[in-house]
């Protein structure tokens, strides 16, 4: 089984986030692998062990597109315990939307399924930085493949996967053929961390760095060049800062309404 | 005048307040098609033609719903073909999300999602990482679709209304060609409340609730509020997932969001501080809900919560 996991590299929400340059991109020199991609990750770690692991021949392909840093995505999830890693890196790349990013993907998918096909690709629920949950759809659209999203089980059998999606107002099981495009949620199991086994072990993994030479992709096609969306302008907004503080004291309860009141809330 | 056409999906029978909203800025940037899917019922036709939608397509096949997105999207195409619209706009939700983004590739068309503001020429505001900016963005394709949070805008109806006839648009037959089958659906039963999304005042609880959401519940009954929780309620199983108000669950700008027992992770901020107002209730005074809170009472939610309803009753008589 062979399948490939799409990890981001993202700046990190526990510092302050920035948009920078002219054209308001996001500013990644605190970066880390996408917290809710961890969760594709073990997913595509739980189905290969189920199947034997990367002893009876199953690879967990992390792929990361993104600038020299967002090799780090790569290597942390190589100690985790993907088999092998990808970093698609080009300048031509930086400013690319969704629609650019996932041309970029699709291409490189192809290219990895050049030698033996995938079976999966596996992707977090949303990136935490750009939050649009669009690469996901739009990357089985340009695959034509089927999409499964916001999975929050799965299971295989032979060539047929299902799956498990919980709406608003339904919660839905979901089918369908092999290859696809499946995005999982934070439900769906418990991400494990790198142990020192697998920190050592990783040393001795390949990262492969792809251009857009390589998987034949026009730089005109992605970027900012590429994009079918731009940025026009950007404001910061004044952080919020803390209100009235008060303790109970007893009629804690009545000041809160009193509070409401004043703000015209009720 | 530019052609917008709005997708409305199983609305059953009433509109919701966002598909107005919808029609409402389609308005304001052109003429309003509606692309419809489900059963079409006659008390939404009017409403649909009352907010002055002039064109009505529905889809040739009534299957749609047993595939996930995909085959709404092959519609939606052919309907923007049909229709020659230069604008799409859909719900924000996470399937009106992932349909514009197949609809996106397409047509080539630009996609911006979490729009809270649209200008008649195109331009949509939204906020970004986690609310820190505000931005301005445009699809720079000749189509563009724009995904639409709710509470945008105040709906309005047109100032004279149309009467739209349906006009089937035939669907492709690669249209349910590599797509994931729904297989079962189970229905959640409705709380009776507000929509999460959509609600004015949300009552939002955590781990302090410890099981208990009774006392949120009355105070939520009395401000006509949705319930919303953090994800370690959800977790606990003291509530259902979709309450989850968070980085992986609802981001919800609401008037007033009143948060008691949280302590105010990352991820939960993620999803409420666009709220106009933010009162917190918890026992921590060093929690960091406090450093965005416009009130904040250090206390026991078990004391706080049920004097504020009692209160709240004896004002109203
Ligand atoms: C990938 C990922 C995604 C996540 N997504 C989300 C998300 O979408 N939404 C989300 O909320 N979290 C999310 N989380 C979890 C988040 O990190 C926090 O763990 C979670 O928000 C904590 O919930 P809490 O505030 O209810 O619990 P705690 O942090 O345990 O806080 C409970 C608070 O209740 C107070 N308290 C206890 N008893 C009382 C009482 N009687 N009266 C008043 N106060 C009391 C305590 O002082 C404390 O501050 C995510 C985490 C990860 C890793
Ligand atoms: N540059 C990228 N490199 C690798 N994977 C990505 C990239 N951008 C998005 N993804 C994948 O697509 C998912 C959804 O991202 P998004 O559509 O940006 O919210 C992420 O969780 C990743 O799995």
């Amino acid at each position: 089984m062979k399948i490939i996991v799409l990890v981001k590299h993202v700046p990190d929400a526990q510092f302050d986030r920035h948009l920078t340059g002219g054209a308001n991109t996001t500013d990644r020199s605190e970066s880390i692998l996408s917290e809710l991609d961890e969760y594709a990750l073990e997913a595509a770690l739980q189905l290969i062990e189920a199947r034997g692991g990367a002893a009876a021949g199953n690879k967990v392909i992390a792929l990361s597109m993104g600038p020299a840093g967002a090799v780090n995505a790569v290597k942390k999830s190589l100690q985790i315990g993907a088999t092998e890693g990808v970093h698609l890196s080009d300048d031509a790349l930086a400013g690319s939307d969704a629609a650019a990013t996932s041309l970029a993907l699709a291409a490189a998918v192809r290219h990895l399924g050049a030698d033996a096909p995938v079976d999966l690709i596996l992707t977090g629920m949303a990136s935490t930085d750009g939050e649009t949950s669009l690469v996901p759809a739009q990357l089985a659209e340009r695959l034509d493949l089927a999409q499964v999203t916001f999975a929050s089980w799965l299971e295989l059998d032979g060539g047929k996967l299902t799956a498990r999606r919980d709406g608003d107002s339904h919660a839905d099981t979901i089918e369908a053929e092999l290859p696809a495009v499946v995005s999982v949620t934070d439900q769906i199991n418990e991400p494990r961390y790198p142990n020192f086994k697998g920190i050592m072990a990783a040393k001795k993994k390949t990262i492969t760095t792809l251009t857009l030479a390589d998987i034949g992709v026009d730089p005109a096609q992605v970027g900012f060049s590429g994009s079918w969306t731009a940025v026009e302008a950007a404001e910061a907004r004044p952080p919020r800062t803390a209100g009235t503080i008060i303790t109970d004291e007893g009629d804690a309860g009545i000041k809160l309404v009193e509070f409401l009141a004043a703000q015209k809330l009720l | 005048m530019a052609k917008v056409l709005v997708f409305i999906d199983n609305p059953g029978q009433v509109l919701k307040k966002a598909s107005l909203e919808l029609l409402t800025i389609a308005r304001s940037m052109g003429e309003p098609a509606v692309a419809f899917n489900g059963e079409l019922h006659d008390d939404v036709a009017a409403t649909l033609g009352e907010y002055g939608a002039e064109v009505l397509y529905v889809p040739s096949a009534a299957d749609l719903d047993d595939y996930l997105v995909g085959p709404k999207a092959s519609y939606l195409a052919a309907a923007v073909e049909a229709s020659g619209a230069t604008v799409v706009l859909t719900e924000n939700s996470a399937e009106g999300r992932e349909i514009a983004a197949r609809l996106g590739i397409k047509l080539g068309a630009g996609v911006i999602t979490d729009v809270v503001a649209v200008d008649p020429d195109g331009t949509a505001h939204k906020s970004v990482l986690a609310g820190s900016y505000m931005t301005t963005a445009k699809a720079t394709t000749p189509v563009s679709v724009l995904t639409v949070k709710a509470n945008s805008i105040t709906p309005e109806p047109a100032a004279t209304a149309a009467a739209p006839q349906p006009v089937t648009v035939e669907l492709p037959e690669t249209a349910t060609a590599a797509s994931a089958r729904v297989t079962a659906r189970n229905e959640k039963a409705a709380s009776g409340r507000p929509d999460l999304s959509e609600a004015r005042i949300v009552v939002a609880g955590g781990r302090g609730v410890d099981g208990n959401f009774g006392p949120l519940e009355e105070l939520a009954d009395v401000l006509g509020a949705a319930i919303g929780a953090s994800r370690a309620a959800t977790d606990a199983g003291w509530i259902g997932h979709d309450a989850q108000v968070g980085q992986t669950g609802k981001t919800v700008s609401p008037q007033l969001y009143i948060s008691a027992g949280i302590s105010g992770a990352i991820q939960q901020k993620a999803g409420m501080q666009t709220a106009k107002v933010i009162v917190a209730v918890n026992k921590d005074a060093e929690s960091p809900i406090f450093e965005i809170a416009d009130f904040g009472v250090v206390g026991d939610l078990f004391k706080v919560l049920p004097q504020a309803t009692e209160e709240l009753k004896k004002r109203r008589g």
